[in-house]
């Protein structure tokens, strides 16, 4: 039988990510891919899996689920209310989905995407080498009700009842940026102003990207300079008409004609992704050298986030799937993992 | 942050990738160097390269810092530049010629007339003028196999419109600054709406995604409603192609 996963309703954000369409930009489509790429490492280390797999990514609001069989759950990202038939779960961490069982998810309460990931992955047909949908593409689209998503077999090692404290990135900071092609249409003052600038999160922002405003800064690229539409990447900077910045996320279109002040670090998007209006944000130019340290330290983090897990204690009186836990997860003798592999 | 101005100019983009800039504005020259040195990229294959593209002027090439260093790259980007003069190298072989179907003007195309007022033209030059030109597919981008198209004769140096048309059909052909867009998938859009075609260019299911690619040319037929209306069950929607020799 397949293992499906039923939407009974879902909020009008909720689509199957995973790490997106990489090689496709000469065909003018962006590689898309969740928004907070740190959300889908997260719940692929609580349920022990590559990367890579597709999960439910939640822009807001989430909805309610069932599955077809007992499966394994994992939320992160984006913290929302949530419940398993009524009894609420915990988030940034993993539990059973037993089959039949309503799971529900709410709003937000704090950050903007929230993340389901199943035991197994989404199982949807891939499109053009991802399962990601790509809204502006037209490749997939939001979840309805009545959507019913195949799940692929569950071959990870970890069990259920595990929790993660993630790297905080609600409320807004630095964001580190590189100098790029078209940072010296900028003069060194200005360059310094955007530095010294306090930038909230503007209500205007998507899985394209962020504006962002300042009462202090309004900055323009020097004087008649028009700029040839040229090949923009998440991260980049734009200095829209007014002086706003607007920072590019993962579904980003291919080429831009708007000035780029710079581009943020991938290691700071998920900031940029999970802050709400509101949040405030600065910039802070580094070194390419410095740069592609960050990168290579937080692409190390990143694979080191499944040792720093920690069982989920749990009160045995909330505990309304106690047999299924024990049965399952036998958390009790320690060699769960080798009796996995058997 | 020093920046040099003498073209062409190897510019960092984000911490993976470079931009290889041909020219400040968009000319035919520097298209064609964009494009020759993609090319050239590709057949390189350097290690931890991971993909190339072009824009109007410029190609980019990103790679993975864990397997190239940036001053790596750079330097062979330093070298294959110096190889030859990028501006003169002939436009790449196998190019196509696409005839493509469209209807101009009528509640398909609303802004025929409006644009040929902006050009200067009568609706009937106007639309002479957009069928008799081959234009030529600058880059790909924006949205999935949308092509740029130039260059258009001098009087469709019109300006973008100030304020966004909320939407126009995938087909849609829309001009402004002596270019041409034909757009993938419905879109918001500054250009003004002069044609329609129902030529799918972005065909996720097709083992050929991307139907047109730099270098390609095309020309416009003009077609009355109820043909173009015929063609769409044709996912090229009755366009022919022949290669350029």
């Amino acid at each position: 039988m397949t293992r499906t996963l039923t939407v009974k309703r879902a909020g009008p954000g909720v689509t199957v990510q995973d790490l997106g369409r990489p090689g496709h930009l000469a065909g003018g489509l962006s590689r898309g891919g969740a928004a907070d790429r740190l959300a889908l490492a997260e719940g692929a280390a609580l349920l022990g899996q590559d990367a890579g797999t597709a999960a439910l990514e939640m822009a807001g609001a989430g909805g309610e689920f069932e599955a077809s069989e007992d499966m394994r759950i994992a939320l992160t990202g984006a913290v929302m209310q949530a419940s398993l038939d009524g009894a609420p779960l915990v988030w940034n961490a993993s539990h059973l989905l037993p089959r039949g069982a309503r799971l529900k998810i709410g709003g937000c309460e704090a950050g903007c995407y929230g993340y389901l990931h199943l035991g197994g992955g989404i199982a949807t047909e891939p499109q053009l080498g991802a399962r990601s949908a790509h809204l502006g593409a037209g490749l997939g689209g939001a979840l309805q009700p009545g959507a019913c998503l195949p799940i692929g077999a569950d071959e990870g090692l970890r069990g259920t009842g595990q929790r993660l404290d993630p790297a905080p990135r609600f409320d807004g900071g630095t964001l580190r940026a590189v100098a790029g092609p078209q940072t010296g249409l900028f003069s060194p003052a200005q360059i310094a102003a955007f530095e010294n600038s306090s930038f909230r999160r503007d209500l205007r922002g998507n899985r394209m990207g962020v504006r962002l405003t300042s009462d202090t800064a309004a900055l323009k690229p020097g004087d008649g300079l028009k700029v040839v539409s040229e090949v923009i990447v998440p991260g980049d900077i734009q200095i829209t008409g007014d002086g706003a910045p607007f920072v590019l996320l993962s579904e980003c279109q291919t080429i831009g004609g708007y000035p780029r002040i710079g581009s943020v670090l991938p290691a700071d998007l998920p900031l940029v992704a999970q802050g709400r209006p509101g949040t405030a944000f600065r910039f802070q130019f580094v070194t390419m050298e410095e740069a592609v340290e960050i990168v290579h330290l937080e692409q190390e983090r990143r694979l080191e986030i499944g040792r720093s897990l920690r069982p989920l204690l749990r009160d045995p009186r909330t505990m309304f799937d106690l047999l299924s836990y024990q049965l399952i997860s036998g958390a009790t003798s320690g060699d769960d993992l080798e009796r996995e592999h058997q | 942050m020093a920046f040099a101005t003498e073209w062409p100019r190897i510019s960092a983009l984000g911490t993976d990738g470079f931009l290889v800039t041909f020219a400040d504005r968009l000319s035919e020259p520097a298209n064609r160097a964009a494009l020759a040195f993609r090319h050239a990229l590709e057949q390189e294959s350097w290690r931890g390269v991971e993909e190339t593209s072009t824009s109007l002027v410029s190609a980019y090439l990103r790679f993975d810092p864990r397997g190239a260093s940036h001053a790596e790259i750079q330097s062979k980007l330093q070298h294959l530049l110096a190889r030859e003069n990028w501006f003169e190298v002939p436009l790449p072989q196998g190019r196509r010629l696409w005839r493509v179907p469209a209807v101009f003007g009528t509640e398909l195309a609303p802004q025929l007339e409006e644009a040929a007022q902006a050009a200067g033209l009568t609706p009937e030059d106007a639309v002479a003028s957009l069928t008799q030109t081959r234009v030529r597919v600058q880059t790909i981008g924006f949205a999935p196999g949308q092509p740029y198209l130039g260059e258009l004769p001098p009087a469709w140096d019109i300006p973008r419109q100030s304020q966004l048309t909320s939407q126009v059909p995938a087909g849609a052909l829309a001009v402004a600054i002596r270019q041409l867009v034909l757009f993938p998938v419905p879109a918001p859009t500054g250009w003004r709406h002069v044609g329609q075609t129902c030529f799918q260019l972005f065909r996720p299911d097709s083992d050929d995604p991307f139907v047109l690619r730099p270098g390609d040319e095309l020309q416009f037929e003009p077609v009355g409603a109820e043909t173009l209306a015929r063609m769409q069950s044709d996912p090229g929607g009755g366009a022919r192609a022949e290669v350029i020799r």
